[in-house]
């Protein structure tokens, strides 16, 4: 599985990096698939109410009210039910776009199992908005779409009458049940928003909105679509006739002709099999989380780690240890991803202080910062000449194995945001390496979603904890690097290492380096 | 410029897709030249057993709102459905009763393919406790052309099956 995952990711940052150079990082609608997604909902939502505004809903009156608002309307409710329809169609080129990256870049494990599981709902909702909607135009597609679903529904053993009853002739043609039809196209959307709300509550900030120029673009798209090719109905539904052949949406409808090929039932299975392969796609294989501990002695409250924390996993509340300060930060386990983000923004979490002290207001369980301090000092030892680089990685960006060298070494963190900036000034003020090379997921896309976000806006001294001024930004190098970008980054790595040489040297400030710290933490 | 280029193509083709897969390529799921007939009715066979007398030594071993004087079981037969076009059979089942206590109506779904032409169709039905023959047959001469649906509905109180 992960095998797999690994090609996937690799294919998907190849076509990141193609885009990247086409509408640039900002813009760059891979990093956009669910604010996308969000985007072409809005467009068919408000499309939607003002067809439904002139649509009539007797199935005998539905297909002139379309007709009417194709034509007569073109201006307008033409290009709606355009809009309405390409949108709808577009949501679902996102949608599986969006699955399938969340899968490749393995973001469903652990407590983020929960959007995942959603989602799954989220789809289920989306075809039967689709099917319903194209039903409720009662044309040719509309008859064909109403007998092969309900045939298909009959082959399941729930309900006692067969509901193709309905459409089997103008003489059983059932007003109610098309009435229904055009109720559920109404109530499965308004729940799906419902739902869809409920997939993004465990993020904070979650990306619903596609940066503006992207969004206008792809509604230009649509636009320009609706208007060059509308879209149209196949003629009116007649039940005493069968077409041979039907224009499929196949966006939604894809499922249909394996319906006729295999039998409803084989289709029901395969697509409840599919689901739950999907549902436990999560937990293949398992995987382990460190979790963030708070440790109240050394909170104080300041709420920075539930601002920065991207999963909405820690919460603020009432001190429960009879400290002055008003709140504790209290992490809500079942929601830690364990990215060590929450740590990177603790005030505490600054390698200056006493070595007995160092433990921050909050820590990753297998990775506290006393760790890495120690982790500092060792590593530095081991490196030799004028421009030793301290490299800081993300665990799940590329491998960087290669790069170490005498004079380089690299650190692994959970998420480039679990380094605290405290620690940059630490390592060059005092000397530790001459230069700090920082790197984590692409540029625009971090696997814990703000991870380099954070990191950057706190070395920009735009977001808490800021990097003191006194660190020498000459001296910190900063590359987001795709897993496609190896070779880019070896290259960034030795134009540092030049722009190093010809810098003077650090003049150390505060303690020199002090071997004898770090071989007490040894023993 | 160039960047501006790679755009458009970009949306361009996305347009393209949503575009043409939206409605085609079309899909021919039947023959141009075939008509259809479905059959699609439900309908209640007869119970299993006939209702019978309870006795009184029975009655009074019941509770006093349980005594009832006729014991009606209610499960049902299955329905014995025969379609027979130009005198070949061409579907034959026992269909059972849904629910549970297999006792509610059976409902037949199904569709011929045919080509266009004149056909002698006769359907037949059992749907009582007999071992031979059936209760309703319809035999009919009827011409269909391509691309005609033709229904056969059953109604027992208007005197069983009959097309639409
Ligand atoms: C209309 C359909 C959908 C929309 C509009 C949508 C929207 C979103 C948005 C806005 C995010 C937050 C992205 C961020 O800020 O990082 C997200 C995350 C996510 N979505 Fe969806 N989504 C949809 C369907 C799905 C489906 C079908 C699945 C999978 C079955 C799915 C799985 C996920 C996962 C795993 C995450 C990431 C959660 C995390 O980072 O921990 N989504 N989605
Ligand atoms: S490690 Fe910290 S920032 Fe990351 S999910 Fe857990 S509590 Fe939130
Ligand atoms: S950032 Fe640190 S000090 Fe502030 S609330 Fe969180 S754990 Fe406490």
């Amino acid at each position: 599985m992960q095998a797999v995952k690994r090609i996937g990711r690799y294919a998907f940052e190849r076509f990141e990096s193609l885009f990247d150079t086409i509408f640039g990082v900002q813009h760059n609608p891979l990093y956009h698939l669910g604010a996308l997604g969000w985007f072409f909902y809005w467009i068919v939502a408000v499309s939607g109410i003002y067809l439904y505004i002139f649509f009539d809903t007797g199935v005998h009156q539905a297909y002139e009210s379309v007709e009417y608002l194709t034509y007569t309307q073109w201006y307008a409710g033409g290009i709606a039910r355009s809009l309405h329809r390409y949108a709808s169609d577009a949501l679902i080129i996102v949608m599986l776009l969006h699955l399938l990256r969340e899968f490749m870049m393995d973001r469903l494990r652990g407590p983020r199992w929960f959007s995942w599981v959603i989602g799954i709902a989220i789809l289920w909702l989306v075809f039967a908005c689709g099917i319903t909607g194209y039903w409720i135009v009662w044309d040719k597609l509309a008859q064909y779409v109403a007998i092969a679903s309900s045939e298909w529904l009959d082959s399941l053993p729930l309900f006692g009458q067969s509901i193709a009853r309905n459409f089997l002739h103008d003489s059983t043609l059932s007003g109610r049940f098309f009435s229904l039809m055009v109720f559920i196209h109404i109530a499965v959307p308004l729940i799906l928003l419902f739902i869809l709300w409920v997939h993004i509550q465990r993020m904070t900030q979650a990306d619903v909105n596609p940066p503006k120029a992207l969004a206008l673009s792809v509604f230009a798209a649509l636009l320009v679509l609706s208007l060059i090719y509308p879209a149209e109905s196949q003629g009116p539904a007649d039940l005493s006739r069968v077409t041979s052949s039907v224009g499929l949406d196949w966006f939604y409808m894809a499922v249909y002709p394996l319906i006729d090929l295999f039998s409803g039932l084989t289709v029901w299975a395969m697509a409840g099999l599919a689901t739950v392969l999907l549902f436990i796609l999560p937990w293949i294989p398992r995987k382990k989380t460190s979790l963030a501990v708070v440790d109240l002695e050394n909170c104080n409250g300041c709420s920075r780690c539930a601002l920065d924390c991207p999963f909405s996993a820690i919460a603020m509340r009432p001190r429960s240890d009879g400290s002055p300060f008003a709140q504790e930060a209290v992490v809500l386990s079942s929601k830690c991803v364990g990215c060590g983000i929450c740590v990177g923004a603790c005030p505490t979490a600054t390698p200056f202080r006493r070595h007995s002290a160092l433990i921050a207001g909050i820590e990753l369980s297998d990775h506290p910062v006393m760790q890495l301090r120690q982790q500092v000092m060792q590593t530095s030892e081991g490196l030799t000449g004028s421009t030793r680089i301290l490299i800081f990685n993300c665990a799940t960006g590329p491998d960087l194995g290669a790069l170490r060298d005498n004079a380089t070494a690299v650190l692994t963190l959970s998420c480039i945001g679990q380094l605290p900036p405290p620690f940059l000034d630490f390592i060059i003020t005092r000397g530790f390496a001459e230069g700090v090379l920082l790197t984590g997921c692409r540029e625009g896309d971090c696997h814990y979603r703000l991870g380099s976000r954070w990191s950057k806006q706190r070395i920009a001294r735009e977001r808490d904890p800021y990097l003191r001024e006194r660190v020498p930004r000459e001296r910190l190098e900063i590359f987001w690097a795709g897993v496609d970008q190896s070779s880019e980054l070896s290259s960034r790595l030795r134009a540092f290492r030049q722009r190093l040489a010809q810098l003077d040297p650090v003049r150390a400030k505060g303690r020199p380096p002090d071997p004898t710290e770090a071989a007490a933490e040894n023993a | 410029m160039l960047k501006l280029a790679g755009q458009l193509a970009a949306f361009a083709l996305f347009a393209l897709a949503v575009g043409y897969f939206s409605a085609s390529p079309q899909y021919n799921y039947m023959a141009a030249d075939k008509a259809l007939i479905k059959m699609n009715f439900s309908h209640a066979g007869q119970p299993t057993q006939a209702c019978r007398k309870v006795t009184q030594a029975e009655l009074d071993q019941l509770a006093p709102n349980m005594r009832k004087p006729m014991d009606c079981p209610r499960e049902r037969v299955a329905l014995l459905v025969e379609v027979k076009i130009n005198g070949e059979s061409k579907f034959k089942r026992a269909v059972p009763p849904s629910g549970i206590a297999r006792d509610g109506a059976a409902t037949v779904y199904e569709k011929f393919e045919l080509a266009e032409g004149t056909y002698a169709v006769s359907v037949a039905m059992r749907d009582s406790r007999r071992e031979q023959g059936y209760d309703y047959i319809m035999q009919k001469e009827v011409s269909i052309e391509a691309g005609q649906v033709l229904v056969i509905d059953f109604e027992a109180e208007t005197g069983g099956f009959k097309f639409l």
